[in-house]
């Protein structure tokens, strides 16, 4: 009897550690899945071309050379210049930065409104702002390519700007009002019997509460204007292409010859920001991805 | 109460109220009606705008006569290129959404088994998120690549009649685009199934042990049953970014060779914008519209039904 109680609590301590040795496996070739991409991305940027030819794929470079880095930065030649990654990339970040700060300004005041201030008919409003976050933006690139013609804000920075902030709204005025649903409501009240009123109350008790709100929505922004594509390829022309266009341009020129380590380089260098804010700020880039399990 | 109020006669007082009252009442109305704006502008004004290109014979440029239904009749009878886009979005779409479930619900099972380094290794799963489609098809591209990529690493380990040219095969190209594609999602998937694992009550999971249930049958009969809500929104909005996708086809196979890897998305961009076929173009973009909104609007609709009844 004791024995074989000892006996089965021993071979369920074996059997254990096997299932926990298997689950461990497979999370670790799983892992590696997953980094072997940014692996090859990484080596192949630091290899001379020759080594490309000849080498392995996954094989450590023979010489390490940064040539490569230097060249997608600031001479390769993307569309009809040479001028590198570098313009691109400094035309990214100032796209970036005030379309991030002003659409975020506006969720957090729209979210206020649409949770704490709602009139007659605000519910339906937001439904239907909602809705935008899920449009195909294939269905208004037409008339906004003519607007912008009209504005004369065509092929230019401040055209992109206004485009993302437009479409960035409904994203960040949707993160905001999730979130201020979940402050309760007699906080308001009592503050509002104290004499307190719509500003003030934001001023004061809203936005004081709102930081881990706007860290999640200034993440999701940044990352989603930074890796867009198809306003940038529409609404972008010549000097003022965002980096996800050059690098595309790059990698898609089938004229001289192919050299993948300046690809690598550059695609690196397109991804570094937005991988950076993932890093840093891992949880809140997660929490934008989820709070919105209705995200688009 | 403060002074002025003493000194205030009451009915002036009621006025008083009344202005601040009406003020209340209209200053949110006042702060969200430049959104409105925008929203009906730009976002509906345009939908509209872009169904009234599709109905006129626009080439370059917009022109506004209507001609009637001329442009979608051509799109699905006389337009085999459209067809070839539908059916590369369901090739593309059932692959994509299916495999992203299946790989995003096992790394979440088995990542919710107490694994050590479990923050770790999450990283490492969903760091492709924070990359962009132009990125990670970049990458594909390069490691797909026929002549110095895969193809010639498994022909350097000794399988010398190892071929694999899928990124210029017509028939197979379709196919890197979804390894690319769940390359770059699984995580996603992963992170929303983890969260509807920590959800679940232990309790339940406890008494049928209890009760002698294997582990693997408690997961299949039990857990996995429980997690129909994450099914249904990854199901959701993988199918809403796969009917979307545009920069990964964009950059890996600029939809070639020939037409081969076409989807709705880089249709429309392509007749609209390098072929001058405006009223065409706005045509294909208005169907993508209605398939994502046939998708969308019962799911918004009964999400926020019940997030209305929680409350």
């Amino acid at each position: 009897m004791k024995d074989s109680k000892y006996l089965s609590a021993k071979t369920r301590v074996s059997r254990v550690s096997l299932g926990r040795i298997l689950i461990y496996s497979a999370l670790i070739m799983a892992a590696i899945y997953f980094l072997i991409p940014f692996f090859i991305m990484v080596i192949t940027s630091i290899k001379t071309m020759n080594d490309i030819r000849t080498g392995h794929l996954i094989a450590w470079p023979r010489e390490v050379t940064l040539e490569a880095w230097i060249k997608a930065w600031s001479t390769a030649a993307i569309g009809a210049t040479g001028k590198g990654m570098r313009t691109y990339f400094w035309n990214s970040v100032q796209m970036v930065i005030p379309s991030v700060v002003i659409s975020t300004i506006i969720g957090a005041i729209n979210g206020y409104v649409f949770s704490k201030w709602r009139f007659k008919g605000s519910e339906t409003f937001f439904s239907f702002l909602l809705l935008g976050c899920f449009i195909p933006f294939q269905v208004i690139i037409l008339p906004m390519s003519q607007t912008l013609g009209l504005l004369g804000m065509a092929q230019s920075i401040q055209g992109l700007i206004l485009v993302h902030i437009i479409y960035g709204i409904p994203f960040t005025t949707l993160f905001f009002r999730n979130f201020y649903v979940t402050i309760p409501d007699e906080l308001i009240k009592a503050a509002k019997i104290d004499g307190a009123g719509f500003f003030r109350i934001l001023w004061k008790i809203i936005l004081p509460l709102s930081i881990p709100t706007f860290v999640v929505a200034i993440i999701w922004q940044t990352t989603q204007i930074w890796n867009d594509f198809l306003f940038g390829v529409c609404f972008s022309g010549g000097e003022s292409q965002p980096v996800t266009v050059a690098l595309n341009n790059l990698v898609n020129t089938s004229t001289g010859v192919k050299e993948y380590n300046v690809d690598m380089a550059a695609a690196i260098i397109a991804g570094l920001p937005t991988l950076l804010v993932y890093i840093v700020s891992g949880k809140y880039f997660l929490k934008g991805l989820t709070a919105g399990a209705l995200k688009g | 109460m403060k002074k002025s109020d003493v000194i205030m006669n009451s009915s002036s007082k009621e006025k008083q109220k009344g202005f601040l009252n009406y003020i209340e009442d209209t200053l949110p109305k006042i702060v969200v009606s430049p959104t409105f704006v925008v929203m009906i502008v730009f976002i509906y004004g345009f939908i509209l705008w872009t169904a009234w290109i599709s109905l006129t014979d626009s080439g370059i440029m917009p022109k506004y006569d209507l001609v009637g239904f001329v442009q979608y009749i051509t799109l699905f009878t006389k337009e085999p290129r459209w067809w070839v886009a539908i059916q590369n979005l369901f090739i593309f779409g059932s692959l994509f959404v299916a495999l992203c479930i299946i790989l995003g619900l096992i790394l979440a099972i088995l990542l919710d088994q107490r694994i050590r380094a479990e923050g770790f290794l999450r990283t490492i799963y969903l760091y492709p998120m924070a990359l962009s489609f132009i990125v990670t098809g970049a990458v594909w591209r390069w490691i797909l690549n026929p002549d110095l990529g895969l193809e010639r690493l498994v022909q350097q380990m000794g399988f010398t009649n190892f071929t694999f040219r899928w990124l210029v095969d017509p028939n197979m190209a379709i196919y890197t685009i979804v390894i690319a594609a769940v390359w770059q999602s699984t995580g996603f998937v992963l992170a929303l199934f983890l969260a509807g694992l920590r959800g679940i009550d232990d309790s339940i999971i406890k008494a049928a042990q209890v009760d002698g249930a294997s582990l693997p049958r408690i997961y299949w009969k039990i857990i996995i049953p429980s997690l129909r809500p994450v099914f249904l929104s990854s199901v959701i909005i993988l199918s809403h970014i796969a009917i979307k996708s545009f920069d990964l086809v964009m950059v890996l196979t600029r939809g070639g060779p020939g037409y081969a890897t076409d989807v709705p998305a880089t249709f429309m961009y392509s007749f609209a914008f390098n072929r001058g076929r405006l009223a065409f173009g706005a045509a294909s973009a208005m169907v993508m519209f209605m398939a994502v909104m046939a998708i969308i609007i019962p799911y918004l609709y009964s999400e926020l039904r019940s997030t209305r009844n929680e409350r």
